[in-house]
């Protein structure tokens, strides 16, 4: 990325336990400065790859270089866990004042008090918790030990942060206020960063790259926009939010476009495929419109599909439209566009999406 | 009925005037039993905290001898201390049967597994990621452990009042090893026997009264550590 110096290089790397091996990694690069999310399901190994990153976990098989210097897992890595800092999903707070939590990487190294002092005071006032200084650790909320929490890894100076959740367990506002005081943080100290979520939209926010990962493999990383458009196969589709996945042949080729058969319905997408391909069509749901009757507008696409609204799930800003057209579709629609057409479930309605909206994934192995 | 409200009478007598053989009585019991519940302390809370952060075969045995050895009767304790200090005795040599110090290590010995097993129970009840977290701020073991001692602090508090609960209360070994030698190993518990045997249900009241409110005191303590919470 852009020739910028690699922080953390991963080899080969493996984790097994009880004899199963729950990470494989064959190569992962990490650039100085940037943010890297790991997003995926509940045991996809994103806290093993953390905890083993912090040398926490010792890996099976598999090399970590550290600004290039390979560290071994068998050297003594004192040294290098002084370099680097993690915070769990728990806040894990000492039975103690804030002060203290605060100060106890510093302490472990065996810093000056004085000195203590000043990186305290630093970083509470940076998590806007300087109000809580002699507070003990006991009587705070879940928001507010959070903060306590990074601000005890960022007060060791760190030179890569590694974040395991720190926000799920907290409640939306809390979240979402945090979330932003972190952002700013992190882009100031530009401290190169590894965070697993499960939410993608906090990892598409924060991050510069993208990991996702399933069953301790990384199946895809890159930008969060290459990686929300371009996935490269149906689990990265469903897990950053295409809604609709759709398994069909491709039957007929014309110049840079061709027809796909889904489901017995004739769908058009634009991309390099052979005749009688497998193809997975992965259409967003924001890029689907419905209209009561075919109108103009849907007339200049040339996926348009009669259809019956199967359920309507409010989501807030939006509403979730479930069709079915032959084969499911998936749409989001405003709430204000919802009264207009006066949708309903059971309704028959048009859907229609461009063919350039279709992101195609090609099947290996042909099978659909 | 006379018996007993003449007994509590001269009981508190015997308290509010601060009686001298009463208060020596206390203040031995004290001694023999904070001396043993230190010693216990360091043996109790080490090998405790070993047990919990290590992984080794035949570990659930050790952890069901520590916790059988909770409830060692003192008697036995007593018995095998006597054997041992015995003149002909592998620590005969010694010569320390029917002093203090024999008392203190059979109450020592008493008190150990007591304060082992609640020191185990403490740092094993201890979130399974703190561990991984005080590495992660760049701790070294010998740290590590330090500042898990540290954060299991107030059950460990629990234990040592445990430990010392279980041996100022203690008879059986204590009369087995000192003797009941009067101001030199007359302790609470042995002079309370012996004074009841003898008829004197004053100072044996006396004497049951102290070690009422010290059991009221360590329960004051415990019940006050068991109300804590945890940090987040």
């Amino acid at each position: 990325m852009n020739g910028s110096p690699s922080i953390l290089e991963v080899k080969d790397l493996q984790v097994t336990k009880a004899g199963t091996l729950v990470l494989d990694i064959p190569a992962l690069m990490i650039e100085e400065g940037e943010i890297l999310s790991l997003i995926g399901p509940n045991g996809a190994g994103k806290t093993t790859l953390l905890q083993t990153l912090a040398r926490l976990i010792k890996p099976s098989a598999g090399e970590i270089f550290f600004k290039g210097k390979q560290a071994s897992p068998n050297n003594s890595d004192l040294e290098y866990r002084r370099r680097v800092a993690m915070v769990f999903q728990e806040p894990l707070l000492f039975d103690t004042t804030v002060f203290e939590n605060v100060a106890s990487g510093l302490k472990i190294r065996g810093m000056q008090r004085p000195e203590i002092r000043k990186i305290v005071a630093e970083n509470l006032e940076q998590f806007g918790i300087s109000h809580l200084l002699h507070r003990s650790a006991r009587k705070i909320s879940g928001g507010e030990a959070q903060r306590v929490a990074l601000a005890r890894a960022f007060a060791t100076h760190p030179e890569i942060l590694l974040l395991d959740e720190p926000f799920s367990s907290l409640d939306p506002p809390t979240r979402e206020s945090l979330l932003a005081d972190l952002e700013s943080i992190l882009r100031q100290t530009k401290t190169t960063t590894l965070m697993a979520t499960h939410d993608r939209m906090e990892a598409l926010r924060l991050s510069d790259r993208v990991a996702v990962m399933n069953q301790g493999r990384i199946l895809q990383v890159g930008p969060p926009a290459e990686v929300m458009n371009q996935p490269l196969d149906e689990f990265v589709a469903s897990f950053v939010g295409v809604e609709t996945i759709l398994p069909g042949r491709v039957i007929r080729k014309n110049g840079g476009s061709f027809v796909a058969s889904i489901m017995g319905h004739e769908v058009e997408a634009v991309g390099e495929v052979e005749l009688g391909e497998s193809v997975v069509f992965c259409i967003r749901p924001e890029n689907v419109t419905l209209a009561v009757h075919p109108s103009k507008e849907s007339s200049s696409a040339r996926n348009v599909f009669p259809g019956k609204i199967v359920k309507i799930i409010p989501l807030g800003l939006y509403h979730k439209v479930q069709l079915h057209c032959g084969f499911p579709l998936v749409a989001y629609v405003t709430g204000h566009s919802l009264e207009n057409l006066a949708l309903a479930e059971g309704k028959e309605v048009v859907a229609y999406f461009k063919a350039t909206s279709i992101h195609v994934v090609k099947k290996k192995g042909g099978r659909v | 009925m006379d018996l007993i409200l003449e007994g509590i009478k001269k009981a508190f007598l015997l308290l509010i005037t601060l009686d001298p053989e009463v208060m020596g009585i206390t203040l031995l019991s004290l001694q023999i039993s904070g001396t043993a519940t230190l010693m216990s302390l360091f043996i109790g809370i080490s090998a405790g905290t070993l047990v919990a952060l290590s992984q080794f075969p035949g570990r659930r045995v050790v952890v069901s001898l520590i916790n059988t050895g909770m409830g060692l009767p003192p008697v036995v304790v007593g018995l095998f201390v006597t054997i041992f200090l015995w003149r002909n005795g592998p620590l005969g040599f010694l010569e320390i049967l029917y002093t203090p110090t024999a008392m203190i290590v059979a109450q020592a010995i008493i008190a150990s597994p007591i304060v082992m097993g609640i020191s185990l129970a403490a740092i094993q009840a201890l979130p399974k990621n703190l561990r991984l977290q005080i590495l992660a701020l760049g701790a070294t073991r010998l740290q590590m452990v330090w500042i898990l001692i540290k954060e299991a602090k107030l059950p460990l508090l629990a234990g040592v009042m445990a430990g010392f609960g279980g041996v100022i209360s203690e008879v059986g070994a204590s009369i087995m090893v000192g003797g009941n030698i009067k101001g030199y190993s007359r302790v609470l518990t042995t002079a309370t026997v012996m004074e009841t045997s003898r008829g004197n249900f004053d100072i044996a009241i006396a004497l049951g009264i102290i070690l009422l409110l010290l059991a009221y005191f360590i329960n004051l303590v415990l019940t006050h550590i068991q109300q804590r919470e945890r940090p987040r």
